[in-house]
């Protein structure tokens, strides 16, 4: 659907996993559920995250990717591997900052949130963000998120020295600009 | 003789639970990435029921698409609405009517199935009265099989005893909002919620139990309101709440009679309110005066402070929602607790406006509808009184009968299965209904299932209560048969018949009309179809407080839902009730009650000093018939396990994943432990939904609400023991 972006926003997930039941019956790849989702400390808390690919806007695992495998569309899209080029290596699994590419034993490649691009490019909204009762994964235009929501959408991620921008935000509070993941990227140790 | 005749094991071998984790043609079929027609309906499970497309080749239910034009949920399902299609062609379906045998069931032919049931209750009839057969009926039925079976009983057998699992589920809200307002029904519409600027949720785990629900609440915080959450257990939700309100189980009254007390000490009642369109506001302030915030706390386990801080929240908004579910609800006083919570609404003046009012978040699949029209053991269709002269001549010109040959209101559904085991109930008839995993202390149920004489079932698999039974009718699913159900806002939504029952099973209604014209009442069952029972339906609601008259099958279509009461063709329906100040008693008021504080029915002693609350995942529905069955529901959250702080574990030894046996005053089970912050250190839950040793409903106990009868499901006291390993399954 054009004029809409992805966001994600941790904070009003239930943890229902309606959307890794929903992403299963997608039509580019039924039986097999592309969403990432976590406890983040059960016993410490009932938070749970859910979350799809970030679509980074230069994306770490086409650029570890040996087999040229892995594809980022005109539209900012990364689909998952190639079939035919995927040889898999799992370097995607693992340089992919994210924690984003499983590889699926059953298909012999990496596979990964395509952003349901085939409702995406039909018009129809991706599969989990349709069905999420809590609307933590939602699929709506900028104006509309910026009319409804208190948190703040962000795309710039920090690992470390590492930037990345990616197509997804992370809703955020309402006076973040980037997002650091590492305690290490908030002390001072000279110019970076 | 109706105990089970095979063991657990070969029953499960071959009647299951199974499971399906696959489409029908398999995931990389064609049938469900190209159906040959989606059908616009509802998802079978919670009172949310939400709008959804089934996706259909062949005569089966092949997948689901969401229905984003459908206002209430806007496309979003949880994950037992995203599998729900999983069971019609599930391998467990039951395909023929099964008979008894020396050794197991046999499918037979429905001449024969239907010749025995017909056979057997007249037998049980003639011998030992009327009303020696109950009736049980089930809240996930349309509105036309609710309202089929509450005639049935009344006039096919002319037995008084019939109830339904909606007394496990709606009846103390439904009693208290009858008492106060006049009619049981969340007075808004869910949109209101989003219009709110205070949320009060009270025994309500929404982000598992009601998820649509969530991002109404997300939506009125989006803008600015505040949230408040009572519960023992740290809810989804609760990690975005304002103020949380951790309360002891079983002593919600305490709290919310603290904040009545705070609410009229403090001034923040609205006395214009008050005078103009309630009665009895003394009553209801004599009975809080002594529960100063101290004393709450005292008994709530609720800081004064936070009494204090909830009450004024509320007091002060003229916006404030009060929302509540079955936390509140399955307590020996829970009517008390939701007339204190309506009590709060009215004081503050809380009511019949845009954002504000309480309403009851009604939990089974057609929990609103299937209360309404006649399956209650003491009401009559369009939520009319069984007792009332009016409403029985009524109801009996419409079913041409004479007000005499409607029988008396008879017992409610724990009452029934007591009367089963006392041996003054002989035989049961039951429909969607589940009692040995649903039914407080398991035990005494099966006991009684046991003496039954004569026990039939209609169902699509075979529950554990039906491998009880001497007949099982192979009935259908929601999808395969066309009606009406009512949704949590009193929306009339429209389910469509998406696909026919597999084999020879048949539906329920046609299963239901044949047995009358076997019992010779045929001509009070002329039905062909579910249209005909809903035209029916229409005339007997026609003037109660749950008029259906105005709606038809194609004004829902149109409307998207229609609000009743509707009581004229040419009426949009009613949305939001109250508007115009006006209640629904003769007396146009608002009630307030005396409310009066009660220990729970099992206390804590120094025996059995753990509280013991029990409930719901958001993947396992009721007593998990058809969600045991859903594989990918079943991975979720696959065994029930026993929650506690890690205080209590400590004390006990016990970490996360080891065997403990909880023991109440009933029985013991022994279940995994899961070690989490997230509930009060005095206090244990389990989830409900399994059966035999898994069984949450083996400890709790038969005490009842003395008004609404519902079982006390969320206080029971049990004592923990660390145990070597796992207990029995059966």
């Amino acid at each position: 659907m054009f004029g809409m972006e992805f966001y994600v926003d941790p904070s009003r997930c239930i943890g229902c996993q309606a959307c890794l039941k929903a992403c299963e019956e997608c039509d580019t790849h039924r039986g097999i559920s592309m969403i990432n989702f976590d406890f983040v400390d059960r016993k410490e808390t009932i938070a749970t995250a859910a979350y799809v690919c970030w679509h980074c806007d230069d994306p770490t695992c086409a650029q570890v990717c040996p087999a040229d495998a892995i594809k980022k569309y005109e539209d900012g899209i990364v689909g998952s591997s190639l079939k035919p080029r995927c040889i898999g290596c799992s370097n995607c699994v693992l340089a992919c900052p994210f924690g984003i590419p499983k590889l699926v034993p059953q298909y012999e490649q990496m596979m990964k949130c395509d952003m349901c691009y085939d409702r995406t490019s039909v018009g129809k909204k991706p599969m989990c963000a349709t069905v999420c009762p809590s609307q933590a994964l939602t699929y709506v235009t900028p104006e509309a998120i910026a009319a409804t929501r208190r948190e703040k959408p962000v795309n710039i991620f920090w690992f470390g020295s590492q930037k990345i921008t990616t197509k997804v935000y992370m809703m955020a509070p309402a006076d973040a600009g980037e997002i650091a993941i590492d305690v290490a990227d908030y002390t001072w140790e000279g110019e970076r | 003789m109706a105990k089970a005749p095979l063991s657990q094991d070969e029953l499960s071998s071959r009647f299951g639970p199974h499971l399906n984790y696959n489409p029908p043609g398999g995931w990389q079929g064609d049938s469900g990435k190209y159906p040959e027609k989606l059908v616009k309906t509802h998802c079978c499970f919670c009172g949310q029921q939400c709008g959804i497309q089934l996706k259909v080749s062949n005569n089966r239910v092949t997948g689901f698409e969401p229905w984003e034009e459908f206002p209430f949920n806007r496309g979003m399902l949880c994950p037992k609405g995203v599998k729900r299609y999983l069971q019609g062609s599930h391998p467990d379906r039951l395909l023929d009517p099964l008979l008894r045998t020396a050794d197991g069931f046999r499918a037979a032919t429905w001449d024969e199935a239907l010749d025995f049931t017909a056979r057997r209750l007249r037998e049980l009839q003639e011998k030992y009265g009327k009303d020696s057969v109950a009736v049980y009926g089930g809240a996930s039925l349309t509105t036309e099989k609710s309202y089929l079976m509450g005639k049935f009983a009344r006039v096919g057998l002319g037995t008084r005893h019939i109830d339904y699992n909606g007394r496990l589920c709606m009846v103390s809200a439904g009693t208290a909002y009858k008492a106060a307002l006049g009619v049981d029904r969340a007075p808004n519409p869910w949109n209101d919620i989003t219009e709110a600027e205070i949320l009060f949720v009270i025994g309500a785990n929404v982000g598992e139990c009601a998820p649509i629900t969530t991002d109404y609440i997300w939506r009125a915080r989006d803008k600015g309101a505040k949230l408040i959450i009572a519960d023992p257990r740290f809810t989804p939700i609760a990690r975005n709440a304002d103020l949380y309100l951790p309360v002891r189980p079983g002593t919600d009254l305490a709290l919310l009679m603290g904040m009545l007390h705070v609410i009229i000490r403090d001034g923040l009642t609205d006395p214009q309110f008050i005078e103009a369109h309630t009665t009895g506001f003394e009553k209801t302030a004599e009975s809080v005066a002594p529960w100063n915030p101290r004393r709450a706390a005292e008994v709530s386990g609720v800081a004064p402070e936070a009494i204090e801080k909830a009450a004024h929240l509320v007091g002060e908004s003229r916006r404030a929602m009060l929302m509540h579910a079955r936390g509140l609800e399955h307590q020996s006083k829970g009517v008390e607790n939701c007339e204190a919570v309506v009590a709060i609404a009215l004081a503050t003046g809380n009511i019949g406006r845009e954002g504000a009012g309480p309403i009851m978040i009604t939990g089974q699949g057609n929990g609103q509808g299937g209360r309404e029209h006649g399956q209650k053991c003491d009401q009559l269709p369009g939520q009319r009184t069984l007792t009332d002269p009016a409403a029985r001549e009524h109801v009996a010109k419409v079913w041409d009968i004479s007000p005499d040959e409607l029988p008396a209101p008879g017992y409610t559904a724990v009452e029934i299965m007591n009367a089963i085991h006392s041996g003054e109930i002989k035989g049961l008839l039951s429909i969607c209904f589940n009692p040995l995993v649903s039914l407080p202390d398991a035990n005494f149920t099966r006991e009684a299932l046991e003496k039954l004489e004569f026990f039939g079932v209609i169902d699509f698999f075979l529950s554990e209560t039906a491998a009880h039974a001497d007949v099982v009718l192979a009935g259908s699913l929601q999808e395969e048969e066309e009606g009406v159900t009512a949704n949590v806002e009193a929306r009339v939504i429209h389910i469509q018949k998406a696909v026919d029952p597999p084999g020879n099973a048949r539906t329920d209604s046609s299963i239901i009309c044949d047995l009358a014209h076997r019992l010779g009442k045929g001509k009070y069952f002329p039905f062909t179809e579910p249209r005909e029972i809903f035209e029916e339906l229409r005339r007997a609601s026609q003037g109660g407080l749950a008029d259906y008259y105005g709606i038809t099958y194609e004004k829902i279509d149109q409307q998207k839902g229609v609000f009743w009461p509707c009581p004229t063709l040419d009426h949009p329906g009613t949305p939001r009730l109250f508007e115009d100040g006006r209640f629904f008693h003769a007396d146009g008021k608002a009630h307030f009650m005396s409310l009066a504080w009660r220990d729970s029915g099992d206390p804590v002693d120094a025996e059995f000093s753990i509280y013991l609350t029990t409930g719901r995942v958001v993947s396992q529905y009721l007593s998990g018939t058809q969600t045991r069955r859903i594989g990918a529901l079943v991975d979720q959250y696959p065994e029930p396990k026993l929650e506690l702080h890690p205080h209590l574990a400590e004390q006990h030894g016990i970490n996360t994943g080891d065997w403990v046996t909880i023991t109440s005053r009933r029985s013991a089970i022994t279940l995994q432990a899961m070690v989490v912050r997230t509930i009060r250190p005095d206090t244990v839950f389990i989830p409900y939904h399994w059966p035999g040793g898994r069984s949450a409903n083996r400890l709790t106990h038969r005490t009842l609400d003395p008004r609404s009868k519902i079982p006390e499901y969320k206080v029971s006291a049990c004592r923990i023991a660390k145990a070597e390993g796992p207990g029995g399954r059966s």
